[in-house]
């Protein structure tokens, strides 16, 4: 057999790249996060390790490996510790189809939506795990609410992102890309209410404010993640950041043009996209209260997924009619 | 060349050696001393009550079975989306009268009380 090295060599740098963005883009994060939400709260945030603390997340990171490991008393030891598995490889996973330019992608599947859609679903698998697991009443309502909630917004989501597949024709990232070259799909109407109901849906599937009941500290303590210490801990942060940057990408890709811009270098456009988006979503998170379970859950029912449905078929309508 | 779903498989690889490293590394370098009221479940510093594994609600069940239905759906769509402008009006229509029988069920949910939540 004729293995090809080379190949094999450069998917092997490739993906080590990947995990330093992976790492450093999650750390960048919670440092913008904490700043975002320190000026909108009137403080500093923080201020002590590092310029404007930003080698802060180092010294956090340290403190997180140097905890000890604290198994609740009767957990269920094998689900408890697969759980951080389930989460965070799945959001490595999904980085593998990001369209960062017309270069920068590790591999262009010709399933590639699909590929993360599906890839990032699994990570509720891993949510539920964590609440059984942990042997804990707050962990396992946590882990319960955070399941019925991101399956219920799955489906809003998936037919928004139908709408743009229905638009493009294709399923590779940069095919949607290419297809946008004359002009950005969220200026059609039809789209431009996907793009709505995508953000929505997103922010629920992510667990952020207005929709972090899963997690609501007023109620639950911390959710799922109640019993996790230290390194197991900070998989489920990163892996929270993680999917943040994921849903923006998909977002900046699928509606705003991907890495299309007037100038050269068009990852500096990708990014300038994706981190606005980002920022928009800590906007909200700090400035909202959480909606209540049965408003989120009937939200999703009776208003997203009929609305979707109806924005599937006008499309649908819309393109027949030209083609 | 290597074949496109061997990276997905690679990734997969990847990720789990970047997580199992991570504790591997976190359980050389840190300390051990557990202790019963450590190891505890967290109960808001209370003495622990029942079992935790309690019955939940059954509107959980019934919205999962809604969303399977609903997700598997949209997998029979996805295809239909890539190439339904090259299959012209009546590739539309079927997806029209499938979309519809769906929107029957949803309606039939709806009304028979699975989507209300209290």
């Amino acid at each position: 057999m004729n293995i090809p090295w080379l190949a094999l060599l450069s998917l092997l740098l490739k993906g080590v790249a990947i995990l330093a963005f992976f790492a450093v883009n999650a750390m960048f994060l919670i440092w913008l996060e904490r700043k975002i939400s320190a000026k909108i709260q009137n403080r500093l945030g923080p201020m002590v390790v590092g310029p404007h603390g930003a080698l802060q997340l180092i010294a956090d990171t340290v403190k997180l490996l140097l905890k000890e490991n604290i198994v609740p008393a009767e957990a269920d030891r094998l689900i408890w510790w697969l759980a951080p598995f389930f989460v965070a490889v799945p959001t490595v996973a999904a980085f593998l189809c990001i369209p960062f330019s017309q270069e920068w992608i590790v591999a262009d599947l010709n399933v590639g939506i699909l590929f993360i859609c599906s890839i990032t679903s699994l990570c509720v698998l891993g949510v539920f795990m964590a609440g059984w697991g942990s042997n804990n009443k707050y962990s396992l309502l946590g882990g319960m609410r955070s399941a019925a909630q991101i399956v219920s917004y799955e489906v809003p989501l998936l037919l928004s992102v139908l709408v743009v597949i229905m638009e493009a024709g294709t399923l590779s990232m940069q095919g949607i890309v290419h297809a946008q070259e004359l002009g950005w799909f969220c200026l059609k109407p039809n789209v431009l209410l996907a793009f709505l109901i995508y953000m929505i849906s997103a922010t629920a599937e992510v667990n952020r404010v207005p929709f972090d009941i899963p997690e609501a500290e007023s109620e639950l303590v911390s959710g799922y993640h109640t019993e996790y210490s230290g390194m197991k801990f900070s998989m489920f942060f990163l892996a929270e950041y993680a999917n943040l940057f994921i849903i923006s990408a998909v977002a900046a890709t699928l509606f705003l043009g991907g890495w299309l811009g007037p100038l050269r270098p068009s990852v500096f456009w990708f990014l300038i996209k994706v981190y606005g988006i980002i920022s928009f979503l800590m906007w909200i998170r700090w400035t909202l209260p959480r909606v209540r379970m049965d408003q989120m859950m009937s939200f999703a029912w009776k208003v997203l997924t009929p609305l979707a449905l109806i924005n599937v078929l006008v499309t649908g309508w819309l393109l027949a009619g030209k083609g | 060349m290597l074949p496109d779903y061997f990276n997905i498989v690679f990734f997969f690889m990847l990720g789990i050696a970047f997580v199992g490293a991570a504790f591997v590394t976190s359980w050389l370098i840190r300390p051990r001393a557990p202790s019963q009221a450590k190891n505890a479940p967290y109960e808001c510093g209370e003495v622990i009550k029942g079992n935790s594994r309690v019955q939940f609600n059954i509107r959980y069940y019934l919205v999962t079975l809604i969303f399977v239905i609903f997700d598997v759906e949209i997998l029979f769509t996805i295809p239909w989306a890539v190439v339904f402008r090259q299959m012209g009006a009546a590739a539309y229509f079927e997806m029209v009268f499938f979309i519809g029988v769906l929107a029957i069920g949803l309606v039939y949910a709806w009304k028979k009380g699975a989507l209300e939540w209290l």
